[in-house]
């Protein structure tokens, strides 16, 4: 029988509720007294130098208050890099100044260079329009294609940085000569040059920021689409304009998604709240989509080599991978991380392979930043050596299956050190295999194969298994690998004086479904019902100094800190009992929400002693505060490992290329599961976003520079037609053996583990045809396909 | 957006008086005028609706077939024209998603001409009339090319007249973002021939394909077609698919109507 409530139960989510009919509050929500409106002016051209930004005219129109330049924000601080990335030769990469507001250059079209103050959003953009027509700025050549950029010194997105390279980063260098050595000795060498396609991450809200000032005291307030609100006061407050962090308070509200793309900084949160300062009025923006596609940090975007070194049985003797990441025109936040230490250590995969070495350039361009996107650098890593592998099994006539099979690593052999430097703690990677091909009766994929056929299409199976690493950490290790920050996170747990229990936690939900979940934790662990638990995020006046929410890591690591929270609440709460009840602290028990005397009748209920706590009359004073609020800190001993097996076929329409995915099995071991729906739910979103990328999803540049896909009209984001009912199971689970809760993180898994199970089963489709096609690079759109067909 | 006044007349001979004026634009279901106006790429002084007008809507047989009103949004066309021309109901029910049916109209449609609508194909195809508020245009002439149409400056449509064909289908490829149609074709057989009209694929906006024409007409076949091959020349090329691609898909999309059809 299912739990109905707590840990392991399919609770609904609460947030739906709110969600579902209109009465969330996000940024744009949010009117105020006084305020007025933001609108950006953003440069049509990809590079370009500034001669003059036209202000006088546009300065004179109804209702503008106030424009600003890159001129006013020249002498505050750039927005940092929040990782430092060494290049092989020991030299630091290179980190341009990222302003407020571009000055001397525009370096990417929807680079903002003015920013017009007004009344109503009608006469800001009217202004906008007129600072745009009367702005000088001079075209120089844009760099688009990273192959140029590296090769040609004399076009330069910072004039400081002579090759456009930020850094040549090689992972780990010193077993570079063993890796040669391996590939020289090697029986069979497979080699595969692919792209992983840039992606924008479309979140359903774009994003929007207030500022606020209060000049009786001097605070701030940004209200803003964060993933992160502490990070974001840190950022802007500390780093670019230079408040104190204890004057300004971040509140990320309701958020509408974010991917990844609301963790960073962005310069229009810094002028919001720089004007505010100047009008002491309510300043506010909210994106147009076509600024979200312009100005939001794209995803992926890397081109990449990989050989793999094997015998004639396909066991694996070496991995080397040659990459350009494109960073874009500026460095986000956490740009240098994400094609690295979030990708380069990946590249074992769940695998015994003895060698491998990863090289990665990272390149800037005349296009938008590119940041962390779900998954962020596992999902490239998985898709190179998913592709690679079933490459291989092609060239050797080898069975894909088996050929993982033969290569996984095995239940001895955890903790594992990889040869890019991970430990893994634990899993079982021939169990989720073998649940994956149960589910998707691989003995019965010849007749599916032969129906189709009937039907006139290619069928076609890929397989991808895939592991990655969430909750990145211990923060004293991402600090000697260059992190500028720390990766912790902190929960404060306060029982309130009738019994129920408000929960402020440093991780941010912006659609997970935290508030529903955390809640569920607390249940469990202090038997009280889940509607007696109120989960608070996002407010930093209200919540502990957290880290927010990425990479998987809400539950894996704020998650535990609650749990440790809740620890401290339960001995305390026990101290309390003994002196109620007259017993040594020893002798005390907590079950179900009762403290007990072991072995009597005697007990205090949970509401007793908290009551107990804040109405101190009966209460040991001398030796023991009052209330009842704890806080935690955690900072995890390693990443979280988890890992899965998916399976997908399609149906492929020679006539017109067309692709069809027909099914989707993912067998995942997430580790423990405290919500089976929700654990689903993400699943759901993470294969449909991979079914994305894999099938629809292009970001194209022309050489100019100018976005191609900037709107619905041309970027093609998968609707419920394009994806399959999936089939998720999580039943293979290897508890992590370093957090108390025993969970590993589930958000990014789908978005990881399936462009390169669609992309195998394309050609695996096609190549049963009689199609002899080796790689396709994403989106497999049906042009693609039918090019491929038909040369 | 930029500000503009707005009228909505409730006679043809209003809206025409009012369509005479420096700066007005009609319109009718908005579904590419108001996009165009939230970019500021279009700002027009005065926009005339022409949705209030009660003899610009509704479906009805008639003289020259099917009869609809030219402010006759997608979802009705879907609905009442299905008994009697099933083919052009199922194209209007697959445009766009249940929003755009409901506000986009068919004489929205052919008037802008969109090289990727639907609409225009089965009108074509029809040999339909298209009545203006001056005069009756043979769908052979109406359509002009990309964007373009035998409208002259303050004339609109009110109503087009469809004839009945004995079989027809229309067969649509998706451009994967917009779902507009990257290639559709709407084959009809009528008593006295065949017709082919194919959106979506040429650079000079909707065309008929009279190879294809003349093969099925004499015989209603995909298989009449294998011989044919379509010239690229004129064919868009874009993101979404080379002029050879297109090419392909008009032969492609023209055998699976027929098949469909028949």
């Amino acid at each position: 029988m299912p739990k109905d409530h707590g840990i392991g139960a399919s609770s609904k989510r609460r947030e739906d509720v709110r969600f579902l009919t209109g009465r969330g509050v996000y940024t744009d929500d949010m009117n105020l007294h006084g305020q007025t409106y933001a609108v950006f002016v953003r440069s049509t051209v990809a590079h370009g130098r500034i001669k003059s930004v036209g202000t006088e005219a546009a300065s004179k129109m109804p209702g503008v208050l106030a424009i600003f330049t890159g001129e006013d924000f020249k002498d505050v601080g750039g927005n940092p890099a929040g990782w430092l990335i060494n290049s092989r030769d020991g030299t630091p990469m290179r980190e341009p100044k990222r302003p407020v507001l571009a000055h001397g250059k525009v370096r990417h079209v929807g680079d903002a260079y003015a920013a017009v103050i007004a009344e109503t959003y009608q006469q800001a953009k009217d202004a906008a329009q007129q600072v745009a027509d009367d702005t000088d700025i001079e075209d120089l050549p844009a760099i688009v294609d990273m192959r140029a950029a590296l090769a040609d010194a004399s076009n330069r997105v910072h004039d400081e940085i002579p090759d456009n390279q930020c850094y040549d980063w090689g992972w780990i260098e010193d077993n570079r000569a063993a890796v040669e050595a391996a590939f020289k000795a090697a029986p069979h060498v497979t080699s595969l040059e692919l792209v992983n396609n840039r992606l924008i991450p479309n979140a359903m809200e774009p994003r929007a920021s207030i500022g606020e000032y209060f000049p009786g005291t001097g605070d701030y307030k940004l209200t803003t689409t964060s993933q992160n609100p502490h990070l974001t006061r840190l950022l802007v407050a500390a780093f670019v304009l230079g408040i104190p962090e204890n004057k300004l308070t971040v509140v990320a509200p309701d958020v509408g998604g974010g991917f990844g793309s609301k963790i960073y900084h962005y310069g229009e949160e810094a002028l919001v709240l720089a004007a505010a300062k100047k009008l002491a009025r309510p300043v506010r923006w909210t994106a147009e989509r076509s600024e979200s596609f312009l100005s939001d940090a794209h995803g992926r975007d890397h081109v990449t080599k990989i050989e793999l070194a094997c015998d004639k049985e396909g066991n694996f003797l070496a991995f080397r991978t040659e990459t350009m990441a494109n960073v874009g025109a500026y460095l986000s936040n956490f740009a240098t991380v994400t094609p690295t230490f979030l990708h380069g250590t990946l590249m074992a995969g769940p695998y015994k392979v003895p060698h491998v070495y990863v090289n990665v350039k990272t390149v800037f361009t005349n296009t938008a930043p590119v940041d962390a996107y779900r998954g962020a650098g596992r999902p490239e890593a998985t898709y190179s050596l998913e592709r690679v592998i079933d490459k291989m099994c092609r060239e050797l006539g080898l069975d894909p299956f088996e050929v993982r099979r033969k290569n996984f690593l095995t239940t001895d052999m955890f903790p594992y050190t990889t040869p890019v430097g991970l430990v893994y703690d634990t899993g079982n990677y021939h169990a989720t295999l073998d649940k994956a091909m149960e589910m998707a009766d691989v003995s019965g994929f010849a007749k599916r194969r032969a129906d189709s056929a009937k039907r006139g299409k290619l069928r076609g199976m890929g397989l991808s298994t895939w592991i990655e690493a969430c909750g990145i950490a211990p923060s004293h290790l991402v600090g000697i690998l260059g992190a500028r920050v720390g990766l912790y996170d902190a929960a404060t747990v306060r029982v309130n004086a009738t019994g129920n229990i408000s929960v402020m936690v440093g991780a941010h939900s912006h659609g997970q479904g935290h508030e529903t979940v955390f809640a569920q934790i607390v249940s469990e662990k202090l038997g009280v019902p889940e509607s007696s638990v109120e989960i608070v995020h996002g407010d930093t006046s209200k919540i502990p100094f957290g880290m927010g929410s990425y990479g998987s890591r809400s539950l894996a690591v704020c998650g535990v800190a609650m749990t440790k929270a809740i620890d401290k609440i339960v001995a305390k709460g026990k101290k309390i009992a003994a002196h109620m009840l007259e017993a040594a602290e020893g002798d005390i028990t907590f079950e179900d929400g009762k403290f007990s005397v072991a072995g009597t009748d005697k007990a205090k209920t949970f509401g007793e002693i908290a009551f107990s706590a804040y109405v101190p009359h009966n209460y040991p004073l001398e030796t023991l505060e009052p209330g009842l609020e704890e806080t935690a800190f955690y900072d995890p001993a390693n990443f979280t490992y988890p890992a899965g097996a998916y399976i997908c076929e399609v149906e492929l329409d020679e006539d017109t290329g067309k692709v069809d995915v027909v099914a989707f099995h993912c067998a995942d071991d997430f580790g423990n599961v405290m919500n089976p729906m929700i654990v689903e739910g993400q699943v759901h979103g993470g294969v449909g976003q991979g079914i994305g990328q894999a099938l629809l999803e292009s970001t194209t540049y022309d050489e100019n520079g100018q976005l191609l896909t900037g709107s619905y009209m041309d970027y093609a984001m998968p609707r419920a037609e394009d994806v399959p009912f999936y089939n998720v199971d999580y039943s293979c689970q290897t508890a992590c053996t370093h957090n108390p809760l025993g969970v590993k993180g589930c958000g990014e898994a789908g978005a990881i583990g399936s462009p390169p199970a669609v992309v195998n089963a394309v050609l695996d489709a096609l190549n049963s045809g009689g199609h002899k096609i080796a790689h396709i690079d994403m989106p497999v759109s049906p042009g693609r396909v039918w090019q491929a067909i038909n040369g | 957006m930029h500000n503009f006044d707005f009228a909505k007349p409730s006679s043809i001979a209003e809206a025409a008086k009012l369509l005479g004026s420096d700066g007005a634009q009609a319109l009718s279901g908005g579904q590419t005028l108001m996009p165009t106006m939230k970019q500021r790429l279009a700002a027009p002084s005065v926009l005339v609706s022409l949705t209030g007008i009660a003899e610009m809507k509704g479906v009805c047989r008639g003289d020259g077939g099917l009869h609809i009103g030219a402010a006759t949004p997608h979802a009705v066309v879907a609905k009442e024209a299905a008994a009697h021309y099933p083919a052009l109901a199922a194209l209007a029910g697959g445009i766009g998603d249940p929003a755009v049916r409901s506000r986009g109209t068919i004489g929205g449609s052919i008037a802008n001409n969109d090289p990727s609508a639907c609409y225009p194909s089965a009108v074509l195809a029809s040999a339909a009339t298209v009545v203006t508020n001056k005069r009756k245009i043979a769908a052979d002439d109406f359509f002009q090319g990309m964007f373009s149409t035998a409208l002259d400056e303050g004339e609109f449509v009110i109503e087009v007249r469809l004839p009945i064909p004995l079989r027809a289908a229309y067969v649509k490829f998706n451009q994967p973002a917009s779902r507009f149609a990257l290639t559709g074709v709407f084959v009809a057989q009528f008593k006295d021939g065949v017709r082919v009209a194919v959106t979506g694929a040429s650079n000079n906006g909707v065309f008929r394909w009279s190879e294809a024409e003349a093969a099925l007409s004499k015989s209603f076949t995909a298989e009449a077609l294998q011989g044919l091959t379509v010239d690229d020349g004129d064919m868009i090329s874009d993101l979404h698919g080379t002029a050879a691609y297109r090419a392909n898909l008009v032969k492609v999309l023209t055998g699976r109507a027929v098949t469909a059809a028949a």
